[in-house]
């Protein structure tokens, strides 16, 4: 069991984690015809618009109150109230969803109270759908902001069913956390649709970022689920939730409609897809269609290939809790050693990380870690590229952001497919890096009699 | 040392700003901060423009007081090269917690401060303010102090809080920061008569470079460039530099002014942007370091340098002229860097649309930049629908464009072209304007655009998003003209200057009323264009759309009619 703690250091240094706002923000990104509002200076907006248009390379709605010095310390209740109008007769959105941060919550702004004026002066916004988080910039990471969002929208849009409501036995919520890619989300819905079961994805940025050319120019998120649909998640049968991140929203959902809910705390790997696939053919009464049994064999092959490459490979990763987890159990699996984990924040699976302690810290922590240890694999976001090039291992970018690299949106590691393309693509990163940086020359086993010294060149040159 | 609010008002009596000059007593009081609108505002706020400012420094350790979102969610994301440290790629953060929030975030800075030099040992540690830690009132400036003293290092404060203003408020506060607490306080190991100080250049994609070996050829050392691939220690020391050029932005020009005022050295404002601009920059460095002692046969090396590398660069856009003939440009962009590309695509044939821009000559060139200024502000108004309006009815073949409008230029399957700052590549100089050349052939002929303009097979071409968006815009046009009342409605809706918030009904009825003809006048009547100035351009044009009337505006109309 893996023992979490938290970094000592006053100042952090090549940040892994990023802030609870742009987390709410890419939530709302996933419902139709939404427009996120970050409640604070324009700054905490054009940062996380600049993040999500470097990674998924689309055009982002994202929006800001603007709060200027004086408005911040009289607080920001003309800025909430111009920002909403604005957006209400500007974009023609749907929904609005503001999250607050730093600037706003050290003030204090009782939004949910502006939010009660606001309705009241302008009835065309009685009935309007806003959604509120508070997601202070100093408290938490990226993936908290996506799950108090995601578990906010199911409070406040979710319509609780009436007492003779009819259950739709073939429809199922998903609740899949800030891990998963739009094309995780896309290979999901197809796994569950063969299955002849209904999935709504809450919230479902396969709908609006997956980087397809619109039918209709908006302002506004294209695509994503609409509210309407959220409203009646309530007659759902099941919920599904992934990710541990999931669990908040996934009992909210009981809560509110009653309905049971499985959590699958990762998607990677053989025997999580088992598990999957099985409460599938279980929930929809239905055999296992003949195409995931081939998917199951390819997977199985792909694993006995791999694992000549992959196995006693020692891992370096730095990601948020979930996604951590998840790829470093399907590797750990593969017979890597997950040697160095560095994680944003605080969750429950990280004790179940199959290291002997996982590090709440930076890029610098993992970069040292890395080569105190020896890790000769190393898996983050796009900013380890530098530790990366300093390390001089294999890289492979995961996790959010990925600014420089195509086809952020569309990996896929969810799946029995999903498992079987990482692991090919993490197996011919390690052939390639073996070709360039590793071929054998006449010395590479020369030893020079000294003891000491031929243990540690054994050690950097695997 | 003064307060923050006071370097504000400072920094806004700028006198080397034209647009500042022209203003009233009582319109420079109030800035050049645009009104921000809640709900309807895109860009950074002060910090980022300071971050953008320092950040090319490369040996500097560049520290964000804050919480993680305003260094974690932005860190590493500059285009900016270094031949050198790569320190300042290294993300540094107090990423201060709810409980520096309760009790003060002072001394984990402090904390910070000390293990970046144990760790890292830069030559200096940049602190940067931002908004959370403001309001707690952490005071940044003593403790920069304190951990100078104790540490024997320079420890700057960067005072630019996010919530203070937008982005050009920030690279001036941060030009101010230089000025008050590094330039001047180290000496340079030697002087040569040829030491030039470059300020406002970034080095983004590593362009200076190509611009620095005609430099070098002349014997004409970057003494300091401000901030593009520069050193602490090169700042520290650049006031003993005989010139300097100001890359054309108005970002940085108070520390061009000041550093004129406090040690005598001349500045001019140029751009190696274009051909025409690389030279006209390469003679002007000629000649203000001959006025300063240099010998004067510089200048002659330096012509002929620019008639050998004119004749390169034209020698190589040569061969793209019959390729552009008859293609159109729509050039939008509010970077004031990319109008003096203007002439140098002109040049090789392409036709600019969109823009009145017609042939650009010196005198002109003023009003291009305020064209374009203005076109690059109303792209933040247009709804995307109304953007592939513009880009239909420009008939253009390519934009050029800043990264924001990207994806709907590409969306609505058109080249594009990035000339702001994200851009992967570098145009600068004469190398540099022939590679622009090349990239606008390269994205004109691309085998591509035929097939993503080819509807699926299954589709009805009357149906698609093109048609339905021209439909779309043509019926609410149809719906204004049918009715007026929903058009007085819309006129008044209409911003015209955002800094003054006057709308369109509003200048029209003044027009009319007092028989206007100039901008000037309408500014007397009605504010608008008395903040920012960028609307005068949009002014001008209403002006020429309603019908002449004498200019009477001493005699109002509807005065002598009372």
């Amino acid at each position: 069991m893996a023992k979490v703690t938290l970094g000592k250091k006053a100042c952090a240094v090549n940040p892994l984690k990023m802030s609870q706002p742009v987390g709410g923000a890419l939530a709302f990104m996933g419902l139709r015809g939404a427009m996120p509002l970050l409640h604070g200076s324009q700054g905490c907006t054009s940062f996380g618009l600049v993040l999500f248009v470097r990674h998924f390379k689309e055009a982002i709605p994202l929006q800001t109150t603007a709060m200027s010095e004086v408005a911040t310390v009289l607080g920001g209740l003309d800025n909430v109230e111009q920002a909403i109008l604005n957006i209400y007769n500007r974009a023609k959105p749907e929904l609005i969803g503001i999250c607050s941060t730093g600037v706003t919550e050290t003030k204090g702004d009782d939004v949910e109270g502006y939010i009660k004026l606001i309705r009241a002066k302008y009835p065309d916004l009685a009935k309007f759908p806003i959604v509120y988080v508070s997601t202070p910039d100093f408290k938490d990471a990226f993936q908290d902001g996506w799950e108090k969002t995601v578990a906010r929208m199911v409070e406040v849009l979710v319509n609780k069913p009436g007492n003779a409501a009819r259950r739709d036995e073939t429809r199922v919520n998903v609740l899949p956390g800030c891990h998963l890619t739009p094309g995780d989300l896309d290979e999901l819905r197809t796994i569950i649709e063969d299955f002849g079961l209904e999935p709504s994805f809450l919230p479902d940025l396969a709908g609006s970022l997956d980087g397809h050319i619109p039918d209709e120019f908006t302002p506004t998120t294209i695509g994503g689920i609409g509210v309407e649909e959220i409203a009646t998640m309530g007659y759902s049968a099941w919920t599904i939730a992934i990710g541990e991140q999931m669990r908040l929203a996934a009992e909210a959902m009981q809560k509110k409609a009653g309905i049971p809910y499985r959590l699958f705390d990762r998607l990677c790997g053989l025997s999580p897809n088992d598990d999957f696939i099985m409460f599938l053919s279980e929930i929809s009464g239905k055999p296992v269609p003949m195409k995931y049994r081939r998917q199951r064999g390819q997977l199985v092959d792909s694993m006995l290939d791999a694992h000549f490459h992959i196995g006693g490979r020692k891992l370096a990763i730095g990601a948020e809790p979930d996604l951590l987890f998840d790829i470093s159990s399907m590797l750990h699996e593969m017979g890597a050693k997950v040697t160095a984990a560095v994680t944003t924040t605080a969750s429950p699976v990280l004790a179940r990380v199959a290291i002997d302690d996982v590090l709440i810290g930076d890029l610098e922590d993992l970069e040292t870690l890395a080569r105190d240890r020896g890790c000769d694999l190393l898996i983050t976001h796009s900013h380890g590229r530098q530790a990366a090039e300093r390390l001089k291992i294999p890289f492979y970018r995961m996790g959010l952001p990925m600014f420089d690299r195509l086809g952020a949106g569309h990996l896929v590691s969810v799946g029995y497919r999903g498992a079987r393309d990482l692991l090919f693509d993490l197996s011919n990163l390690i052939m390639a890096n073996a070709e360039e940086h590793h071929e054998p020359t006449p010395d590479t086993w020369r030893t020079t009699g000294d003891l000491a010294h031929d243990a540690t060149t054994s050690v950097s040159t695997h | 040392m003064s307060s923050l609010s006071a370097t504000i008002q400072g920094v806004f009596n700028e006198p080397g700003c034209g647009k500042n000059a022209n203003k009233s007593e009582a319109e420079r009081k109030k800035g050049c901060t645009k009104q921000l609108q809640p709900g309807g505002a895109a860009g950074g706020c002060a910090f980022d423009g300071a971050k953008i400012a320092l950040q090319p420094l490369t040996d500097v350790a560049h520290l964000v007081h804050g919480p993680i979102a305003c260094e974690g969610n932005s860190w590493d994301n500059r285009g900016a090269k270094s031949s050198g440290s790569n320190i300042w790629r290294t993300g540094f953060t107090s990423d201060i917690n709810e409980t520096d929030v309760v009790f003060g975030g002072e001394k984990r800075l402090y904390k910070a401060i000390k293990e970046i030099i144990e760790k890292y040992n830069p030559p200096a540690v940049f602190v940067y303010q931002t908004c959370v830690p403001a309001m707690i009132g952490d005071d940044i400036d003593a403790v920069c102090k304190a951990a100078r003293e104790k540490f024997g290092k320079p420890v700057i404060p960067i005072n630019s809080p996010g919530f203070v203003g937008p982005k050009n408020l920030g690279n001036k506060l941060a030009g101010e920061a230089l000025l008050e607490h590094v330039i001047g306080t180290e000496e340079p190991d030697y002087t040569t008569p040829y030491d030039l100080n470059i300020i406002g250049e970034y080095n983004l994609s590593g362009e200076l470079w190509q611009v620095k070996p005609l430099l070098d050829e002349l014997g004409i050392r970057i003494f300091s460039c401000i901030s593009g691939d520069g050193k602490y220690r090169e700042v520290a020391y650049s006031h003993r530099a005989r010139a300097a050029m100001m890359v054309c932005s108005k970002a940085m020009i108070n520390v061009a002014r000041k550093m004129e005022e406090r040690y005598g050295i001349p500045f001019f404002e140029g751009s190696f942007y274009g051909i025409q601009d690389s030279s006209d920059s390469l003679r002007e460095i000629a000649r203000l370091l001959i006025e300063r002692g240099a010998p004067d046969e510089l200048m002659d090396r330096t012509e002929a340098v620019i008639a050998r590398e004119e004749a390169k660069a034209w020698a190589a856009i040569e061969p793209f002229k019959p390729r552009f003939k008859g293609k159109k440009v729509l050039l939008i962009t509010g970077g004031v860097k990319s109008w003096s590309v203007v002439a140098a695509l002109q040049e090789a044939g392409l036709e600019l649309v969109g823009t009145s821009v017609k042939k650009s000559t010196r005198e002109d060139k003023e009003r291009i930049k305020e064209l374009m200024g203005q076109d690059a502000h109303m792209i933040d108004d247009m709804t995307p629908r109304e953007m592939y309006k513009m880009l239909k009815d420009a008939k253009a073949d390519i934009m050029l464009s800043g990264g924001r409008s990207q994806f709907i230029a590409l969306k609505a399957s058109m080249p594009w072209l990035d000339i702001n700052q994200e851009r992967h590549h570098a145009y600068m100089g004469y190398v540099g304007m022939v590679k622009l050349v090349e990239e606008i052939d390269k994205a004109l002929y691309n085998p591509i655009w035929e097939q993503v303009r080819k509807p699926a097979p299954w589709e009805n071409p009357e149906n698609n998003w093109q048609a339905k968006a021209i439909a779309q815009l043509q019926a609410e046009a149809d719906a204004l003209a049918a009715n007026p009342e929903l058009a007085e409605k819309t006129r008044r809706a209409k911003k015209i200057c955002n800094c003054k918030s006057v709308d369109l009904g509003t200048i029209e009825d003044t027009i009319r009323a007092y028989a206007l003809a100039s901008v000037e006048s309408v500014k007397e009547r009605t504010n608008a264009s008395g903040g920012c100035g960028a609307c005068a351009g949009r002014i001008e044009e209403i002006l020429a759309s309603i019908p002449a009337v004498e200019d009477t505006s001493a005699v109002p109309v509807l005065a002598a009619a009372e």
